[in-house]
């Protein structure tokens, strides 16, 4: 197909677009296969505008007279609105930008066209592997190893081709305990708490059905992380009523008679349409322009946004808690075991461990809990809150991970090498990119697909110096402990700086953020010079006790 | 009384046993047995309320409710006790005379000379100098001289040149309390002025024609505009009853050219049932985020937060964009129009946002101009239904500007956290009595000392370290946005739950930066010790040993910087709603320990009696709002295993 085919109008002039807290900019429309282009057409102050149409997530058109009216809203939150003159070039414009925006094949996404413009230094595809992980942990402990039981997908089609597992349990107890979970999630390593050699695992949920199934090799395989009179606990992210209610479709749960040194604790985390209308709430909320604050809080409230994260991120630090407070194992999973169960594991690393706070292990931590770990972005990403279309796969998942790791940043502003900046860049990445990176739903379609081959990684780009510097925060300073935030709801805040990031003047904040990097830039350079001035020193007062030793 | 147990608010399954004493002027608790001997001090003059509940089986309940915000749980084990206790607080905290008050009593160790110069740290005519009056059009007048027009107004007044002392009697009479019009703010650039005063005896139809005059006069002081703007902050409703009572707002008919407009902040009366509503919520246990949510939204309180500021936003604009001026009352002109007046001066002039102008904007606004003080914050024992959180509202309207506009103010959260504070302490005078007439009938500059004094010797540690006078947000007006979109209002942890450390951020941007930027200028001053050594080194060429010892002294000290600045990585106290969480690893003590003498240090040195809880350790902790040791100091012997998994069973 030709991308020419859905341009019906390529370009259009005298374009007005409006943006808040921006002048309006007269300019010259233009749509290429993946943008929308917006130039506008003084000589002095050009400015331009490029938008990927995938980043397009609804648009609404209204006409007055002859002048049309197309107002974008794009999967970032932004919206903005063009104004075009002539009746038949909008309405081609709508159309062209509607079809481009929701192109059907995952392989005419703009990743696959992408040319990148900047050197490689290090391919971001084989940043991240699994093998170098392991590496790692057999330096601390040897009671796992890698298995490539899934190197084809065929054990597992969500998980990667290897896994880590306990030592003592062989591919073929694998195998079996594979068909007693839910899509082939058998129990694996997530997290191995260092201090104490507590495991946190994660699976899906066991297929115990109504007549109580058991699987002799799932007790052992879960056992084996155990600690020999010591207990261990399974969080299961659904709260009781719906684990039973899962096992009239063949799923359940681990029954205590069957695991006997296991407690289970049911949580509450909430799952697809219920979170995207959550997200559709807010953002709605979030673009009210009513001056009223008893409707403003009261449609926050309503959202349930917060409660959602609150609910989280409860259940991420119990997670922790149990391992490195009561030094017990942990297994998580909800029923597939690839969305809250993903949030719980990997916020609780956010927690445990420092590495995952450095810019490199918290990609490191998205690459092995999400991507690899098979957790569906091109289903849950592929609209965001203004999509009018009722497909139930997408869910904000992943920003909802993104915002409970950023309200431990608020309570921890010094303790992530990252800045907020670079939790705001992933988000946008996984719903719209120029890399592949966010494409497809687990490394089975990514292998189909061969992104690797095809495409940019978004990890190649974000890892050069001058792209890294700009994530640096100015206030980190390394903390090697356990940091626990508090979830009480006074503690907790919209995340303004993606639901208000269109809606706020963002200069104040801006100015702010620059003042903090000035301060500590200048100390730095103070120290720096104070240091070369004492060596210095040093220096000469050496040479004159060498002369008068002399 | 020995054996009382202090329950911690967020958790109800820890409490110390300690030792209760009463003094002349304090509650103090002492805990038992742990090496630090933790001290709770609590002023008298801070207790709002105190709650004796049904005795149980561990002895008898007493609940203690602060005025800033603390709320201490106490459990006596016997009822006679507790009941003395009780009867002792409720007359100890409920003051008759101003004599009883802590300021007559506390004594900071000044000189009378040192204490002159306090009270002399803020000066009124040097402000309105500074402003720019007396001018061609405003001059002061004496009229009030003995107070004898308008006994809650202060003795010097500014009016516009045209307004003879007859128009002047004459308006006052025809306006409540004969608080007449006067002159708040005068804005140098376009002589737009902003004055206040109470609302006008209009009734139904009454006129007076002086005081019409009086707001020609104010409208001839500006030449530039034509007209003025008359803002009654009252809800339209509330205006309207009280001409009922002969009372009202001025009719646009009888007065030539001025355009009056309603702006609905609502009385006292509401505001301090919305800060018990707020409150209620605050000391929820473990609410859920509804609860928070509904419960905030239901006590109104971010909104009359909203009003106040939308109304010194409306002032600002008209003051600074059209060049018109304004005349602002309310019923009375010394509540609501306080805070209209100050949130406009604020956004309007950056000399405000200074520490020093806000010294300034409040002994002007406020003090001067007869806030009634006494009544509002309840210093002596009198009517309940006056008290409410008038100034705390425009303290919080500051917060949240600041937290709009991270540059523009020179000083930080602490600064107004300990204002609040010592409104409600009576350690210092400047805040007694409900006029300046009664300050001066009781001698108070002789006989107290002036907080601003005291905040300004430790104005170290009230500096926001991203301020620079010559920042583009510091100068000129400041222009927030309206709707609460774009305008977040946000729940000020950091006022209304101060005491319980667990909830706000473990590490303070504030505190850290502030860190920085004292290594930084020491760094400055080494270099220059260093780079003139160097000089002098070459020069001379000659040895010297002493400059490497001294340099070894200097590394030493560097030494301790670098960890004061990784003391933000202080471990926390984790609880949450399932009150299973453990108070902390014992593992993780050093790094405690050493955050608390780090910053012990820099904050013992501003206010050893502002804390509630006094002694050093303690002092730290109650000081350090915003500072990363924030967690408590509670060893974690009480996260017992068992007791543990029994809650996750619940939960």
């Amino acid at each position: 197909m030709e991308f020419a085919e859905l341009i019906k109008t390529p370009r259009a002039d005298n374009v007005v677009l409006h943006r808040p807290f921006h002048a309006a900019v007269e300019g010259t429309l233009c749509l290429t296969g993946h943008h929308l282009i917006f130039s506008s057409r003084r000589h002095d102050n050009a400015e331009e505008l490029w938008l990927l149409h995938s980043n397009i997530d609804s648009i609404e058109k209204r006409f007055v007279g002859s002048l049309g009216t197309i107002a974008i809203k794009c999967k970032d939150l932004r919206i903005i609105q063009l104004d075009i003159p002539g009746m038949e070039e909008c309405l081609n414009i709508a159309s062209s930008i509607e079809a481009l925006s929701t192109l059907d094949s995952v392989t005419l996404m703009y990743p696959f066209f992408y040319r990148p413009m900047f050197e490689v230094v290090e391919d971001g595809w084989s940043s991240f592997l699994l093998e170098q992980e392991f590496e790692l942990l057999s330096s601390v402990t040897n009671e796992w190893r890698l298995s490539c039981v899934n190197k084809d997908f065929s054990v597992c089609p969500s998980y990667p081709p290897v896994v880590i597992v306990p030592k003592c349990v062989d591919d073929e107890a694998l195998r079996k305990v594979a068909l007693f979970r839910h899509g082939g999630r058998f129990p694996v390593l997530s997290y191995y708490h260092k201090k104490n050699g507590m495991a946190m695992m994660r699976s899906s949920q066991p297929l115990t059905g109504t007549n109580g199934r058991r699987c002799k090799e799932d007790e052992k395989l879960v056992n084996s992380t155990l600690r020999s009179g010591r207990r261990g606990f399974v969080i299961d992210t659904r709260p009781l009523p719906v684990a039973q209610q899962a096992r009239a479709k063949g799923g359940g749960f681990e029954q205590e008679v069957y695991y006997p040194q296991w407690r289970r604790i049911h949580k509450c985390i909430e799952r697809f349409n219920i979170l995207q209308e959550s997200f559709i709430k807010l953002v709605e909320a979030c673009n009210d322009q009513s001056h009223n604050m008893d409707r403003w809080l009261s449609k926050l409230e309503a959202s349930n946004w917060l409660t959602h994260i609150k609910e989280l991120l409860t259940a991420a630090c119990l997670a922790a808690q149990c391992i490195d407070r009561e030094g017990a194992s942990v297994l998580v999973h909800g029923s597939e075991g690839t969305d809250s169960t993903l949030q719980v594991t990997s916020l609780a690393q956010i927690i445990l461990d420092p590495r995952c706070r450095t810019i490199r292990g918290f990609e490191a931590l998205i690459v092995r809990e999400w991507l690899q770990a098979g957790h569906p972005f091109q289903q849950r990403c592929a609209q965001s809150a203004y999509s009018n279309s009722k497909q139930k796969w997408e869910a904000p998942v992943f920003l909802l991970f993104l915002e409970c790791v950023w309200q431990i940043h608020r309570q921890f502003p010094c303790s992530f090498e990252f800045t907020e900046q670079f939790l705001i860049l992933l988000f946008e990445h996984a719903y719209a990119s120029q890399f592949g990176t966010f494409l497809g739903n687990n490394e089975n379609e990514r292998a189909k697909l061969k992104l690797p081959q095809k495409t940019m990684s978004l990890w190649s780009w974000v890892n050069r110096l001058e792209e890294l510097n700009r994530f640096q925060n100015p206030l980190y300073e390394a903390n090697s402990l356990v940091i626990w935030p508090s979830v009480a709801p006074q503690s907790l805040q919209l995340w303004e700086g993606v639901f208000l990031r269109w809606n706020r003047p963002s200069k104040y904040l801006e100015e702010a953020a620059q003042e903090t990097l000035n301060i500590i830039k200048y100390n730095k350079e103070l120290q720096a010079r104070v240091n070369a001035l004492r060596r210095q020193l040093a220096e000469i007062e050496v040479d004159e006790e060498e002369q008068e030793e002399q | 009384v020995e054996n009382v147990r202090l329950l911690d608010r967020l958790s109800s399954r820890r409490a110390v046993l300690g030792t209760l004493y009463l003094t002349a002027t304090h509650v103090i608790f002492v805990e038992n047995g742990s090496e630090t001997r933790k001290e709770t001090w609590v002023l008298h003059s801070q207790i709002s309320s105190i709650e004796k509940q049904a005795t149980t089986a561990s002895g008898c309940p007493l609940l203690i409710r602060c005025k800033n915000f603390q709320v201490i749980q106490l459990i006596i084990p016997q009822e006679r006790d507790c009941h003395d206790v009780y009867i002792s607080l409720i007359r100890l905290a409920r003051p008759v005379k101003y004599e009883e008050l802590y300021c007559f009593s506390f004594n900071p160790k000044l000189d009378k000379e040192e204490r002159e110069q306090g009270w002399k740290l803020v000066d009124l005519n040097e402000e309105y100098n500074r402003m720019g009056v007396p001018n061609n059009y405003w001059q002061i007048s004496d009229v009030n001289r003995d107070y004898g027009v308008c006994d809650s107004y202060p003795t010097e007044i500014y009016v516009p040149k045209s307004a003879t002392a007859h128009i002047i009697v004459g308006s006052s009479k025809f306006r409540s309390r004969r608080r007449f019009p006067a002159l708040s703010y005068y804005c140098k650039g376009n002589n737009a002025s902003i004055c206040r005063s109470s609302q006008p005896l209009s009734g139904f139809s009454a006129r007076c024609l002086e005081d019409e005059q009086m707001l020609q006069a104010i409208r001839k002081a500006n030449p530039g505009s034509d007209f003025i703007y008359v803002v009654d902050t009252r809800p339209k409703l509330n205006a309207m009853a009280n001409r009922a009572a002969g009372k009202g707002y001025e009719n646009e008919d009888n007065y030539s050219n001025i355009k009056f407009q309603f702006i609905g902040i609502e009385n006292i009366h509401v505001m301090r049932n919305s800060l018990q509503k707020m409150l209620e919520v605050c000391e929820l246990k473990s609410p859920s985020m509804s609860d928070f949510l509904w419960g905030l939204e239901n006590s109104g309180w971010l909104k009359h937060i909203k009003a106040i500021m939308d109304a010194g936003i409306f002032i600002a604009k008209a003051v600074a964009e059209e060049g018109v001026s304004v005349l602002v009352h309310c019923s009375d002109g010394w509540d609501r129009t306080a805070q209209v007046c100050s949130v406009a001066s604020l956004l309007l002039d950056p000399y405000y946002r200074t520490m020093k102008g806000f010294m300034v904007l409040i002994e002007k606004d406020w003090i001067s101009f007869g806030h009634k003080f006494n009544h509002r914050y309840g210093n002596l024992d009198g009517d309940p239904k006056e008290i409410s959180p008038v100034i705390d509202q425009f303290i919080e309207c500051v917060w949240q500007l600041m937290e709009q506009f991270p540059c523009a103010f020179e000083f930080n959260e602490r600064f107004l956290i300990h204002i609040q504070h010592h409104i409600y302490s009576c350690q210092f005078g400047n805040f007694l009595c409900n006029s300046q007439k009664e300050r001066r009938e009781l001698k108070i500059k002789e006989r107290t000392y002036s907080l601003w004094a005291h905040l300004w010797k430790n104005r170290a540690d009230y500096l926001n370290p991203l301020y620079k006078s010559d920042h583009s947000q510091t100068q000129g007006t400041l222009h927030p946005q309206i709707a609460p979109c774009n305008f977040l209002y946000k729940f000020w942890s950091g006022m209304y739950n101060r005491f319980e450390k667990g909830l706000h951020p473990r590490q303070s941007v504030t505190d850290y930066l502030m860190a920085v930027k004292e290594e930084t200028q020491q760094l400055e001053e080494e270099l220059e010790v260093l780079q003139e050594r160097l000089a002098n080194l070459q020069k001379s060429q000659s040895g010297d040993n002493k400059v490497k010892n001294k340099q070894q002294d200097r590394s030493k000290q560097f030494g301790l910087y670098t960890s004061n600045n990784s003391l933000a990585n202080t471990p926390q106290e984790y609880s949450n709603d399932l009150k299973s969480f453990p108070s902390r690893s014992p593992s993780q003590g050093d790094e405690e320990d050493s955050a608390l003498i780090l910053t012990q240090d820099n904050l013992k040195s501003s206010d050893p009696d502002l804390s509630a809880n006094s002694d050093q350790e303690s002092g730290v902790e109650d000081l350090s709002c915003r500072s990363p040791s924030g967690g408590g100091c509670l060893p974690s012997e009480d996260s017992g295993k068992d007791s543990d998994e029994a809650v996750f069973l619940a939960g």
